[in-house]
């Protein structure tokens, strides 16, 4: 796979800004952003920025990385249910030294996704770290 | 819909095939399968296949297996859906010939994997996943199914060596079919010293990467009195799809079958899969094979010649030598992993962390 800059910029709202989509006619928070709600099949949802906080669904650590993120393995990924409703799948940050659990507190960062590739640049978005200021 | 039944199987042995490409792979399952049948019509051929274009540099891959199986000019169509192709390319000619477009139909399942290094094809597994909120986020197949198992384990206090009796009978019914690729059968004691892929997943929990090909010939219920073997009836066939993300997912059947080959990619698969379809109730699916009961013996026996862990995945290929293991035990040529009685048999092939779903009853 190589890095594909339209792609990085089309993503810039989801990765720096957890955009999602709101639905206008029911409750639906929806990430990543649609543009059909799956609930109730409303057309023409509404860019809704998520708090970013949220408590860990699920973990794992990555020991056998694809191409591309070799140099971050073993790496830990997740799942978060954001404060808003929905479930999120994310790389974790910070975890060196910390016991994961299910239903920690955690909260975004900006971060590097992945290793830089042959044509320099680098894609930053977002992960997962456990909340600061809270016993870890 | 006119009744259509499978009149011809072939396979080949799952393996690291070093000396034979994609096509050599596709023509000797498709020669089987003809063969099997004993019929030389073909009107149109599906093959099954996720990742020609990535590990095999190789697309319009319908149209160079039918010009090197000597089947031009027929209609020929590469069918995919991730790790589900096979089943969707059964799917599709079950279509074409319950519809009346197309009396008979080859289908063949092909991967060619061993080209490439594990993290080239670790990458390319992860183009079933969301290409911008998993893949993009170094998420691999390993590490999705990772978290629905400590997901799983967290909500029924399971712990790792409760699933070690999937890996078990996939590799005890492995060493009874000469196809597979591990027929060495392991121990709980293996399992539980298998090295971690993703944690809860280790090696021993996960399908391993491998070439192969499997194919069906078949054709009108009606006309199946001039094949040279009995006929299978599908009695079933149906596709459903989901969320494409993991994480964007909310939730499924039942059935009484003799036997069932599931989606086994990853031990929590089978789990969740035998749950959805109602074979065992939440929470219990580990319950049911710490009792037996997936055993070739046992009442819901499951990967009968190996299910994808101990006979191999080679993705694209593996719903349909499900098949070709279903309609075997069917027609009651399983030989030593035959289930006794089987009358009707499921088989289930799932793309993606289970975004789609196609599953076959077949009967006899």
């Amino acid at each position: 796979m190589t890095v594909e800059l339209p792609r990085y910029h089309r993503l810039r709202g989801a990765y720096y800004r957890l955009e999602g989509s709101a639905c206008p006619a029911c409750p639906g928070r929806y990430f990543p952003p649609r543009a059909v709600c799956p609930a109730c099949r409303t057309a023409g949802l509404r860019m809704f920025a998520f708090c970013g906080r949220g408590t860990l669904y699920s973990f794992s650590r990555v020991l056998q990385p694809p191409r591309g993120f070799a140099s971050m393995a073993p790496y830990a990924v997740g799942m978060v249910r954001l404060e808003e409703g929905p479930l999120i799948s994310c790389q974790l940050a910070d975890t060196d030294g910390v016991d994961l659990s299910i239903g920690m507190p955690v909260e975004m960062v900006t971060r590097k996704l992945r290793d830089a590739e042959e044509h320099g640049y680098i894609v930053y978005g977002y992960k997962f770290r456990p909340r600061l200021g809270r016993a870890r | 819909m006119r009744d259509v039944s499978i009149i011809g199987v072939g396979q080949i042995p799952v393996a690291e095939h070093w000396d034979r490409s994609i096509r050599d792979l596709a023509v000797e399952a498709i020669a089987a399968a003809r063969q099997d049948a004993g019929i030389d019509r073909v009107d149109v051929l599906f093959v099954g296949n996720m990742l020609s274009g990535e590990l095999a540099g190789q697309e319009n891959l319908a149209t160079l297996v039918a010009d090197a199986a000597g089947l031009l000019p027929i209609e020929a169509l590469k069918i995919e859906a991730a790790c589900a192709s096979g089943g969707a390319a059964l799917r599709a000619a079950h279509l074409a010939v319950g519809s009346g477009a197309h009396d008979y139909a080859l289908v063949v399942g092909v991967e060619k994997m061993t080209d490439y290094l594990t993290d080239g094809v670790t990458a390319a597994l992860a183009l079933a996943a969301d290409a911008d909120y998993e893949a993009a986020h170094g998420i691999t197949f390993a590490a999705l199914n990772a978290l629905l198992m400590r997901r799983y384990m967290y909500e029924h206090q399971a712990r790792h060596e409760d699933f070690a009796p999937f890996s078990v009978n996939a590799h005890a019914n492995a060493a009874l079919n000469p196809h597979a690729m591990y027929r060495q059968p392991i121990t709980v004691d293996d399992f539980e010293r298998s090295p971690w892929v993703a944690d809860p997943i280790n090696i021993l929990d996960s399908a391993g990467i491998c070439d192969g090909a499997a194919a069906l010939l078949i054709g009108p219920t009606s006309e199946t009195r001039r094949a040279r073997r009995p006929p299978v009836r599908i009695a079933a066939s149906a596709t459903a799809t989901d969320t494409l993300g993991l994480a964007e997912r909310k939730d499924p059947l039942v059935w009484d079958v003799d036997l069932f080959e599931p989606h086994d990619a990853f031990t929590i698969v089978s789990v969740l899969t035998l749950e959805a379809c109602g074979l065992a109730d939440r929470g219990r699916a580990l319950k049911l094979a710490a009792e037996g009961r997936i055993g070739l013996e046992g009442d819901i026996p499951i990967c009968t010649f190996g299910g994808l862990k101990g006979r191999g995945h080679p993705v694209g290929a593996s719903g349909v030598y499900q098949l070709v293991e279903t309609v075997l035990q069917l027609r009651g040529e399983a030989g030593p992993a035959q289930v006794r009685g089987a009358t009707i048999g499921m088989a289930q092939s799932v793309g993606g962390s289970g975004s789609v779903a196609v599953t076959h009853i077949l009967q006899v």
